[in-house]
């Protein structure tokens, strides 16, 4: 559901036993002890990435509109949100 | 003579020297890809006449007294890399028309290099993958043995180098996607150090993992790519600040004095007995050559499978929720609710894999099992970057096989993700702790399928590991082997 995915039946019943199958395999992690151990995010030491605030993209809006699955103009055409 | 037998130095001397145009060399190239690609398939597009454009530039460019190692050579680049007004998929029929608006920087370096792009290669669909199967155009085959598979996700990018249809290849590495397919296919594929090369314009798979890297028949041809892409961009806040060494200038320095850690937990059971003695002779090879070798452990090496598809699934699920079919690529459920247009869309769009990744994702990040699952990967990953710092305090480099197999069976292993997975065993742990490393020709094994052999560094020691590995390449001849001795046919029938 919160995967935003759409499965059918047959497809439901083998991904089910195949998922059961891949989180039998990462249940091995909780044979670690890991409870004085820090979690890592990411390898390199980040700083904080300051920049001045200007805009230096090229001016390419049409380039992305002409990507849009539907669209009016200058807009991108979505179903109706608000009921 | 045949210019597509050539490395990237040699072909770059010949066009320094004006005897061969860029243009004369695209065209081969363009012609050996029509020659081969039917049996091959490496490419998803192959965009001859921008190809051609670039080319001419080139040569204009030369004729203004431009020079470079990369000026009129031609390359082609992954399909999750962006590459302005051709087309680039990822491998995924949800972008099966996606014009890219701009070019990736890694493109943009190359361009500027002076590089021509023969095409667009195929992959597994959003780099998930080690075999290219899961491309949603096609598989592509193995060049040594069109049976089997070009490794993967990187495959297209590997058998394009391997079947000469172009002299260089980027390509992406996640949990091995640069390496287990250069081993595959029995080229040079280098994964850098973690922030070395820009994402900027890279089709995001998982995000803390990902890193874009070169292929080519030689170290060299590596060395001159990654010099090419390698160095801080404004535009990827992870990518570090830190000078790009000249890494060709770096290879001839040799293994001498050199400290080699071979761990012992990459050799143990389930590996082919091939893998295992040609990687125990090349360590003899670099022994031979002065390296100090000595055995190493990494303790928690058995926990990177898992710990890998905890975190890299968790960051695709979040990364690939941006295809909803509202601003580009593929857009199923016209007419119906909002939510019915995502799932639609989506499961129309996505294929088998992604979608169980996807899942896999969803549900270890979920509230209930983010602390079994998500956080307690982030805790074992520190393990397993700890083990290492433990040996590189020691040791300069650690040396492994690149994956436990030679190229195996298309349809082999497609019916059983878990297994799948376990190709990727030897390069895994490299990408959770951010290391740079290199996989080269080692042997083949009885059925004439080359063997990888893998090479890792410090973080940011990119040059002493193409040192190593040019060393090891220049006392052997596994390179010299290519796929026309071997007489696979990958030349069209017709």
């Amino acid at each position: 559901m919160l995967a935003r995915l759409e499965l059918g039946e047959r497809d439901e019943v083998a991904v089910t036993e195949q998922l059961d199958h891949i989180l039998q395999h990462f249940e091995t992690l909780a044979a670690l002890d890991t409870a004085n151990v820090a979690p890592t995010a990411h390898v390199v030491d980040m700083t904080e990435a300051y920049r001045e605030d200007v805009v230096t993209n090229l001016p390419a809006a049409e380039a992305l509109r002409a990507n849009a699955p539907a669209r009016d103009g200058d807009f991108f055409k979505v179903p109706k949100i608000i009921e | 003579m045949d210019v597509t037998t050539l490395s990237i130095e040699e072909a770059s001397a010949l066009l320094a020297s004006k005897q061969v145009s860029a243009v004369e060399l695209t065209q081969a190239f363009l012609e050996r890809i029509r020659a081969t690609e039917d049996t091959v398939r490496s490419f998803i597009t192959v965009s001859e006449d921008a190809a051609l454009a670039q080319a001419r530039r080139a040569d204009e460019r030369r004729a203004r007294g431009e020079t470079g190692p990369l000026l009129g050579v031609p390359v082609a680049i992954k399909d999750v890399i962006l590459t302005k007004g051709v087309r680039s998929t990822a491998g995924s029929r949800i972008l099966a028309e996606f014009i890219a608006p701009y070019d990736a920087t890694v493109t943009q370096r190359l361009f500027e290099a002076g590089a021509v792009c023969v095409g667009k290669t195929n992959c597994d669909e959003f780099a998930m993958g080690s075999s290219t199967e899961n491309s949603g155009f096609m598989a592509t085959r193995n060049p040594w043995d069109l049976e089997r598979v070009p490794g993967g996700s990187s495959g297209g990018s590997a058998s394009a180098v391997a079947a000469r249809q172009c002299l260089g290849t980027l390509g992406t590495d996640t949990g091995g996607s640069i390496r287990q397919p250069a081993a595959f296919c029995g080229v040079v594929g280098i994964k850098p150090t973690y922030g070395r090369v820009s994402r900027y314009g890279v089709i995001a798979y998982a995000s803390s993992l990902d890193q874009v890297g070169p292929m080519a028949m030689s170290v060299s041809g590596c060395a001159h790519l990654l010099g090419a892409i390698a160095g801080h961009d404004p535009y990827d806040s992870t990518s570090v600040r830190r000078p790009v060494p000249d890494y060709v200038a770096h290879l001839g320095a040799g293994i001498r004095g050199l400290r080699v850690g071979i761990p012992r937990e990459y050799f143990v059971q389930g590996i082919q007995l091939e893998v295992e003695a040609a990687v125990r002779a090349a360590i003899g090879v670099l022994q031979n050559l002065g390296a100090q070798v000595s055995p190493v452990s990494l303790p928690h090496t058995e926990y990177a499978i898992a710990t890998y598809y905890v975190i890299a699934t968790a960051e695709a699920s979040s990364n690939l929720a941006r295809y909803d079919g509202v601003k580009y690529g593929l857009r199923l459920g016209e007419g119906e609710s909002l939510l019915d247009m995502y799932r639609r869309t989506r499961a129309a769009g996505f294929g088998t894999e992604v979608k169980r990744r996807i899942m896999l994702g969803t549900y270890v990040l979920s509230a209930g099992y983010y602390d079994a699952y998500y956080l307690k990967a982030q805790k074992v990953r520190t393990l397993i970057r700890r083990d290492f710092e433990q040996v590189f305090a020691a040791h300069d480099l650690v040396v492994t096989p690149t994956a436990p197999t030679t190229a195996f069976r298309l349809g082999e292993k497609t019916s059983d993700p878990l297994q799948m997975y376990l190709s990727d065993i030897f390069t895994i742990s490299i990408n959770l702790a951010g290391l740079p490393g290199v996989s080269l020709p080692c042997g083949f094994d009885q059925q004439g399928l080359p063997i990888g052999l893998q090479i890792v560094g410090r973080p940011f020691e990119e040059e002493k590991v193409f040192q190593a590995a040019h060393a090891y390449e220049q006392a052997t001849v596994w390179h010299e082997r290519t796929v026309d001795s071997r007489g696979s046919g990958v030349e069209n029938t017709e």
